[in-house]
């Protein structure tokens, strides 16, 4: 990887930005890298512009499956060899927004941390948003989430978890939620807790379909009770979600 | 490879020669998937993974030969492979690992824009 192509990714990653590489791995000019990015010019070629077309080509459709590829592309003329590509995507950082400064809070944040998603905790009552019960999170919020999410980017990487208990704080993070493209959405609270939120949900003209999006109860049943199991029940649910299950 | 750029970095920083690998394929229950990384110099430094540790000292050979190549290269391992096996990719998995330099050429380290 050449010095330029490298500056360029490393500076990507660290502004979390999605990005996907395409290195020839077999064939002539093994090595070659092209740095794609969504909605500007690609940085480097692989060795000629129909190469380089396939690149972005291939690029854009890792953009929308968040998966990498490998393509063998047949050279145009004879007695040269085929061409082998890698196409390498690194989508942005995960991100779990947890609403609801609670015990199971500061358990999930610790699990996510682990497992690379960027952690926010949202919660305007700040005796329970405390630096000292969350200093492992990213960001603490000490806002009321109505406030704070409807300005914050909920997208196909985030990950939107209400934890408070308190219809106060959860339901209008239910409804920002819902009102984006977050690929998770779990409310804590039992059937019957969720069946009162669902009518208000309704009340307040979301869908059926759009209220199926929630996970509730929340979590995959593991049967722990502890503020630790349930954090990882939940944990467990965003990452078998992450994988499309 | 956002997990091991702090070292990377790093080892830029002290003119290290680093080589990176990257899993471009797995074939039955290989340990790592695709896109796994890890990156190594020519005085044994090594930080991420590409196998859950059954093939990373056989890729950290093959990365010196790179390094002294300057060349990037597709390598196999898998349990039809005599090295491989000997190293123990005793899942029965088999994975395709390029490695190639990293950032060769100018040692500046300025950011285009």
């Amino acid at each position: 990887m050449n010095q330029e192509i490298f500056a360029r990714l490393a500076k990507r990653l660290e502004a979390d930005q999605l990005t996907a590489l395409v290195s020839v791995v077999g064939g002539p000019g093994l090595g070659n890298q092209r740095l794609v990015q969504p909605g500007s010019q690609s940085h480097g070629t692989l060795g000629s512009p129909s190469l380089d077309r396939e690149a972005d080509l291939l690029a854009t459709e890792a953009f929308r499956s968040f998966s990498s590829s490998r393509r063998i592309i047949s050279a145009l003329e004879p007695d040269v060899a085929a061409t082998d590509l890698f196409c390498e995507v690194h989508p942005p950082a995960f991100k779990l927004v947890l609403v609801g400064a609670v015990h199971v809070a500061i358990h999930l944040a610790r699990f996510a941390k682990e497992l690379g998603f960027r952690t926010t905790v949202i919660d305007p009552r700040t005796a329970f948003a405390t630096a000292e019960r969350f200093s492992h999170v990213d960001e603490l919020v000490t806002r009321w989430p109505q406030e704070d999410l409807e300005d914050r980017k909920l997208d196909e990487g985030t990950y939107v978890a209400t934890l408070a208990h308190d219809p106060k704080i959860d339901l209008p993070a239910l409804e920002a939620a819902l009102r984006s493209t977050a690929r998770y959405i779990g409310a804590l609270g039992s059937k019957k807790t969720h069946a009162k939120r669902v009518d208000t949900l309704r009340e307040r003209g979301f869908s059926k379909d759009d209220i199926a999006r929630i996970h509730a109860p929340i979590g995959l049943d593991l049967g722990g009770r502890r503020a630790e199991e349930i954090a990882l029940a939940v944990m467990a649910q965003i990452v078998s979600v992450s994988h499309g299950k | 490879m956002r997990d091991i750029l702090p070292e990377i970095n790093l080892w830029r920083r002290q003119d290290k020669q680093i080589a990176l690998a990257t899993v471009v394929k797995v074939w039955g229950s290989a340990p790592r998937p695709i896109g796994s990384k890890m990156a190594v110099t020519t005085d044994g430094g090594m930080v991420g993974s590409v196998s859950g540790g059954c093939v990373e000292g056989a890729v950290y050979e093959e990365a010196q030969g790179v390094l002294s190549s300057g060349q990037a290269k597709l390598v196999e391992f898998g349990v039809t492979d005599e090295t491989a096996w000997s190293v123990g990719l005793s899942c029965g998995g088999k994975i395709e690992i390029f490695i190639e330099p990293l950032a060769i050429g100018p040692s500046s380290t300025e950011v285009p824009t």
